[in-house]
């Protein structure tokens, strides 16, 4: 493994580990992106007007039971053929990534516009703040913390998923790992697996240092408190499937 | 769907349902058995809570596959080695089932735990007979992610070639054929609800006092 | 002036939280609605900003109908305070208390300026500006949501239950604190309460509801003790309202305070034992304000602070008929101490003569 690290040609040329990194990251960014945009709305629509509640539990919990390997491979089969190019097999793996990483920002950001305290918001329309500014003022700084823990598990969810999608030709980390046992070089397999673990980590740390910076002091403590209830069954992070 | 090709592979659908089964719930009682008294201990302790959950979380971050693949080193076990999934499976139950059994015990009032003191409950009888029974519901609701979770886990060990439900996946690809794939699926979600309802039922035989609601 | 004309809150199911509801409160005065859970009393405050619109009628400030106006414009001129105090937890106190003036269009350094004057106005030293809420006690909190209400300067106020989620000790102190900020301030209020006593303690006039949404009776709080206007009203009162109507009758001049012989600390138990009348003998400092009661034959050599009963309370010569009995019966000497505005020793009285001069004026005046 650290032969195969510190050989200076795994680190250039198309298939070079700084390419395969920045493919890994490329696609997870770009399915965390559309992930957040459907999610992060919705979740806050469903949050402040309390419709379609029932949805999020069970969309959440099926979405969960799916196995996104076999998601992944009836996807690409299902889609390739009708593009000739590698779209055949990047579509349905953004696809997948896009559905793995929606459940836990819509169910956190749902559960946190629940959890603003009720007062707060009751003080802030009667002194006549409108519902625009309620939203942006109160409700969403309040929702933070628990909407970026949805965030980061749907982030950790999708490098995780993005490495498997390898196996359907996807670029990106997954390739050390599946060309690896394919070429029976366990080496290139634990150098790749070290490598998405560290990315992972990175980015897992990257997002926590993110949140303590943008979510306001005043908040942290009480919600370590008072969300500890719902964590266990609403805001738990996913683990990563995949 | 192909039904005649089904049926003739029926044995050996059976058969890769039965290690997924073992696979995925091995783990699950595994993890559980050593979150308990890990849960119990980052309760009691403050400074050991945030040493026991941040581990969790680290141990959390790493992907499956890349799990699978590191813990043949620490091991010393083959790479197609069956063992390698239960182990990396426990290490995610435990990863989440120690933060919720100790926030599950946190949540259990302190006027209950100081009436179970009052009537002459001894310490451990107190955490057995009033404190983990309170704790059941949060407890069992972690159970529950962790279980489902599990089951579309143990597909992913098929990219390594060992043999569960996910080989039905991999196998459909190599064939280009839908009916091993969309067979696959459809178990691996059945199986997951039909665990997933065991813990609830479970649940409600530990909790008899609660309502009968299902939580989501 | 906040006038509520035939104002009805009705509910699709039928319910009928607030029935007919004909009210007016005056300006610079303190209204209190009271009542029994169920009554509508927080839903007709809340009608008031329109956080609930009624069915049919109208609710009048200043003489305009509110209904005509837009709804955020009309809260923004009313100060709203809530149970719970509802501060915004990711704010700092500064922020919170600068919200209004920011709202309204000043800068944030100015909005700041104003909220650090408020905190001191209603008691929170300025080093918590910087703090957020969670860092504060329910009492502190509940201070922080009425300079909240006070930063954009409006007529008019709505307070739902202020001061009902703290401990009775913080509560009275609160109370305390904001009779003497309403002196000063003058808003037009109008408070929610379900405790009976803060709305008599507070209220410049006070409404008592029914269940059902309807007005009982609107009155001053001694005359709500001393004529209620039904048994409903008689019994949500209390059953000691005479007593408690004493509270609002002023004694000045009506009874009389007789000479009382005093010692200092220091002296010895001869003087302490020829200046005591009965056992107990009272003892005051060098300006004349009482300290307490010795019992003169248990001092040895010279009379010392520990020999003090301090179980009597003192009342004030301008007081109330309460008070001044209070002061009577509390004191181990069965004389009441009282006192004029400093504080300083007129005399004492006894309960006897308290009950004398209630007696001789059946119509006595109300303090109010």
């Amino acid at each position: 493994m650290i032969n195969y690290l510190f050989n200076p040609a795994h680190w250039s040329g198309a298939d070079g580990i700084p390419t395969l990194i920045g493919e890994h990251l490329l696609y997870s960014l770009i399915a965390l992106a559309v992930a957040a945009i459907i999610a992060v709305p919705l979740g806050i629509y469903i949050g402040v007007t309390g419709k379609g509640v029932f949805m999020i539990a069970g969309l959440a919990n099926a979405l969960r039971a799916l196995p996104s390997v076999g998601l992944l491979i009836l996807l690409v089969l299902l889609i390739s053929p009708a593009f000739p190019s590698k779209m055949g097999y990047i579509l349905p793996s953004l696809i997948v990534l896009v559905l793995l990483a929606v459940p836990p920002i819509l169910t956190n950001t749902y559960a946190g516009v629940r959890a603003v305290d009720a007062a707060a918001v009751d003080a802030a329309k009667g002194m006549g703040f409108r519902t625009m500014k309620i939203l942006t003022d109160i409700q969403l700084p309040c929702s933070l913390p628990l909407m970026l823990s949805g965030v980061r598990s749907a982030l950790l969810q999708i490098i995780s998923t993005a490495t498997i999608a390898a196996y359907i030709s996807l670029g990106g980390l997954g390739r050390l790992l599946i060309d690896g046992k394919a070429q029976n070089d366990y080496s290139q397999m634990v150098a790749g697996a070290v490598l998405v673990a560290l990315l992972a980590l990175f980015f897992d740390q990257l997002l926590a240092f993110i949140t303590r910076r943008v979510v306001s002091p005043g908040l942290t403590r009480r919600t370590v408190k008072a969300a500890a209830p719902t964590a266990a069954t609403d805001t738990v992070k996913t683990p990563v499937a995949a | 769907m192909n039904f005649e090709w089904l049926g003739r592979q029926s044995d050996n659908i059976v058969f890769l349902l039965g290690w997924h089964v073992l696979l995925a719930v091995t783990p699950l009682i595994l993890g559980l058995l050593i979150a308990l008294p890990l849960g119990w201990w980052a309760h009691r302790s403050r400074r050991i809570y945030p040493l026991l959950v941040g581990v969790a979380g680290l141990l959390y971050t790493v992907p499956s596959l890349a799990l699978f693949v590191l813990l043949p080193l620490v091991l010393g076990t083959k790479i197609l080695d069956p063992l390698n999934i239960v182990a990396a499976l426990t290490i995610y139950t435990v990863a989440l089932l120690v933060r919720v059994v100790a926030d599950a015990l946190d949540s259990v009032p302190e006027d209950t735990v100081q009436a179970a003191k009052a009537m002459g409950y001894r310490g451990y009888q107190s955490l057995v007979k009033v404190e983990l029974p309170v704790g059941v519901p949060v407890i069992s609701a972690g159970l529950r992610v962790a279980a489902v979770s599990n089951v579309s886990l143990v597909s992913v060990a098929a990219l390594l070639g060992i043999p569960q439900l996910g080989s039905l996946f991999t196998q459909g690809f190599q064939l280009r054929f839908f009916t091993p794939i969309i067979a696959g699926i459809i178990l691996c979600v059945v199986l997951a609800m039909i665990l997933d309802g065991l813990i609830i039922l479970l649940n409600r035989w530990l909790t008899p006092w609660t309502p009968k609601v299902v939580a989501s | 002036m906040i006038k509520f004309e035939n104002v009805t809150k009705a509910y699709p199911d039928g319910t009928v939280a607030v029935d007919g509801l004909n009210l007016e409160a005056p300006t610079g005065k303190l209204t209190i609605l009271v009542g029994p859970s169920g009554c509508g009393k927080t839903t007709s405050l809340r009608m008031i900003n329109r956080l609930i619109e009624p069915t049919s009628g109208t609710i009048y400030l200043d003489d305009q109908p509110t209904s005509g106006m837009d709804a955020a414009l009309l809260r923004r001129r009313i100060g709203y305070v809530i149970q719970h105090a509802g501060l915004f937890p990711h704010r700092t106190i500064i922020d919170n208390v600068a919200t209004m003036p920011v709202l309204l269009g000043e800068s944030r350094q100015k909005a700041r300026m104003k909220a650090l004057e408020l905190m001191e106005r209603v008691g929170l030293p300025a080093s918590f500006a910087k703090r957020y809420p969670w860092q504060l006690s329910g009492g502190q909190q509940q201070r922080v949501g009425v300079a909240r209400a006070l930063a954009s300067d409006p007529a008019f106020m709505l307070m739902d239950e202020p001061f009902s989620a703290v401990d009775p000790v913080v509560r009275a102190q609160l109370q305390e604190e904001f009779l003497r900020l309403q002196r000063e301030i003058g808003k037009t209020i109008i408070m929610v309460t379900h405790d009976i006593d803060e709305a008599l303690k507070l209220g410049d006039q006070v409404a008592v509801m029914r269940v059902g949404g309807k007005l009982a009776q609107m009155a001053t709080p001694s005359e709500l003790l001393t004529s209620p206007a039904d048994e409903f009203v008689a019994d949500f009162v209390g059953r000691d309202r005479g007593y408690r109507s004493l509270g609002f009758t002023n004694s000045a001049g009506t009874v009389t305070v007789s000479e009382e012989a005093v010692v200092t600390i220091g002296a010895s138990a001869a003087e302490a034992q020829s200046k005591a009348t009965g056992a107990w003998v009272l003892v005051v400092d060098g300006g004349r304000k009482p300290l307490g009661w010795a019992q003169a034959d248990l001092i040895k050599g010279e009379l010392k602070r520990e020999h003090l009963n301090l179980s009597g309370t003192s009342a004030s010569s301008s007081g109330t008929m309460r008070q001044l009995l209070d002061a009577a019966l509390s004191s181990p000497s069965r004389r009441g101490v009282v006192v004029n505005e400093h504080g300083e020793l007129i005399g004492t009285v006894t309960a006897t003569d308290v009950v004398k001069a209630i007696e001789a004026e059946p119509h006595l005046e109300t303090a109010r």
